[in-house]
């Protein structure tokens, strides 16, 4: 059995939406910018799409931006609200994905103000410090929707009032959220938000960001002025095209969807909670995590093993775990909750995706207790 | 990432567990790392008669513990002393440069299991 427990790191794309794509590869492939007929089309389908997107999420279609992905869009947020905004300071989560961190790290060493602000024990923002630390020097805030790792929901909306009130712009990497929970931008009251197709079955290189009418930026990337001149160089019509297809196809029966994950997730907490000396990581009130997300830590034993031993039985899950990063260094996240170094090492991420069955499920159950029993013989550490 | 040597030897370690009253113990590593290890031997005329290891670790750590313990089995004190980590690396196939250090790891747990044998024989 092949069980693809890693849907937080991509998903498969859908049928449906290779089929939307695969005539503007072969047939409608004119670039946006001609002016012939081909030209025309492209750029008609490019617009439909970006109406369609923008719709979607509740908000204008000039508002919605195209890039190559995630790592893009949170890489303009922060640059570009920064480069174009004469306040120095930018205000980041201690648990954003890499995108956002090393990004909000060069900016300090290219002379601006950086401040990171530490999560609770539950993986929630510390909202009283984030409140103290917005000055009038502040340019930015970002702080993540969704968390990549353990699949915490940060409270978005009551960051983008304090944002508001004290007149600072809001960046939010929504790139675990969007596609997988109903969201209207325009009501959340994000000014930035980050869009990852390929999280939602969509094709890989492709994604957008979300930047609310009249908001100040500079672009990463100069040429041909496209994308209302933020985002030059020829469009990715295809891509384009997948990620709305992909986007209205995960919102369809998102409710559903959702509900029916949120049960395997949770069958699957109380099942690794009751191996001894485990935990859960981050939350998992109602509402407050990700309906895909199981991130759990097993005293003793180290990840990379476990992922291994995992692999060899047909189930593919990631950790935070050192041994498995190219740095050395246990996860960032697993660290900033609080957790030993031992905890940390010790973690397993299994996330769902909407192939995720029962069935699955029930073959993880029957292959982890084992694993780690066999992980935690061979341990030197009790 | 890892050569089929190194996954055959992680899948089925040799060695694993403890010596209840091992002549010699050697703790090395540190969890912060992610590896921490513990070597028993057993030692008679000067000879590693048995040789025992707990690995708390990734597949490198946990490959290498059982190769280098399976390197010295058998061998004489001066022989145990003399492996090197680029021997039980080439055993394997090779390993990530980002991961040799599990090598010297397990090296250092043996050496460090000698080093006791040799402080409590003095003693007596």
């Amino acid at each position: 059995m092949e069980v693809y427990l890693d849907n937080a790191a991509t998903t498969p794309m859908r049928k449906e939406v290779f089929e939307e794509m695969e005539k503007y590869f072969f047939q409608d492939y004119g670039n946006a910018s001609s002016l012939h007929l081909f030209g025309q089309k492209a750029f008609e389908e490019k617009e439909n799409a970006r109406e369609k997107i923008a719709k979607l999420l509740g908000v204008k279609s000039k508002e919605i931006y195209f890039t190559s992905g995630g790592t893009e869009s949170d890489n303009l947020a922060l640059k570009g609200i920064i480069q174009k905004s004469n306040k120095k300071k930018v205000i980041v989560s201690a648990i954003e994905h890499p995108a956002v961190l090393r990004t909000a790290e060069f900016l300090a060493k290219q002379g601006k103000k950086l401040s990171v602000i530490p999560v609770n024990s539950e993986g929630i923002i510390d909202l009283n410090k984030l409140k103290k630390e917005i000055d009038s020097d502040t340019a930015l805030v970002s702080v993540m929707h969704a968390n990549n790792e353990i699949g915490v929901i940060q409270p978005v909306k009551e960051i983008a009032e304090l944002c508001m009130e004290k007149n600072v712009l809001f960046h939010s990497d929504t790139v675990q959220t969007i596609g997988k929970i109903k969201i209207n931008l325009k009501e959340t009251g994000i000014d930035l938000a980050s869009i990852s197709a390929h999280k939602f079955n969509g094709p890989k290189g492709i994604g957008a960001i979300y930047i609310k009418e009249g908001t100040p930026i500079e672009p990463l990337i100069h040429g041909g002025g496209q994308e209302n001149k933020l985002r030059s160089g020829t469009e990715n019509i295809p891509g384009i095209i997948g990620l709305s297809k992909a986007l209205e196809l995960s919102l369809k029966n998102i409710e559903e969807e959702q509900k029916r994950q949120e049960e395997l997730r949770n069958e699957l907490i109380k099942f690794v909670l009751e191996i001894p000396k485990t935990r859960i990581n981050g939350t998992y009130e109602k509402g407050k995590r990700l309906s895909n997300n199981v991130n759990a830590s097993f005293y003793g034993i180290e990840g990379e093993a476990l992922i291994a031993f995992l692999n060899e039985e047909g189930v593919f899950a990631s950790t935070g775990s050192a041994c498995s990063s190219k740095s050395l260094k246990a996860s960032h996240v697993l660290l900033a909750l609080g957790l030993s170094h031992i905890w940390a090492h010790g973690s397993l991420r299994l996330t769902f995706g909407r192939q995720t069955t029962k069935k699955e499920i029930n073959y993880v159950k029957e292959k982890l207790p084992g694993i780690v029993e066999k992980l935690r013989k061979m341990s030197s550490i009790k | 990432m890892y050569s089929d040597k190194v996954m055959n030897e992680f899948k089925k370690p040799k060695n694993m567990g403890k010596i209840e009253n091992a002549d010699g113990i050697g703790t090395v590593g540190n969890p912060v790392c992610g590896d921490m290890l513990k070597v028993y031997i057993k030692v008679k005329d000067n000879k590693i008669t048995d040789v025992k290891v707990e690995t708390f670790g990734c597949v490198s750590a946990i490959a290498t513990s059982s190769k280098a313990t399976e390197m010295v089995k058998g061998k004489t004190i001066e022989e145990a002393l003399e492996l090197s980590k680029d021997e039980v690396a080439k055993e394997l196939g090779g390993l990530p440069p980002i991961k040799m250090h599990c090598s010297v790891l397990a090296i250092d747990g043996i050496r460090k299991s000698i080093e006791d044998y040799k402080k409590k024989n003095k003693k007596q």
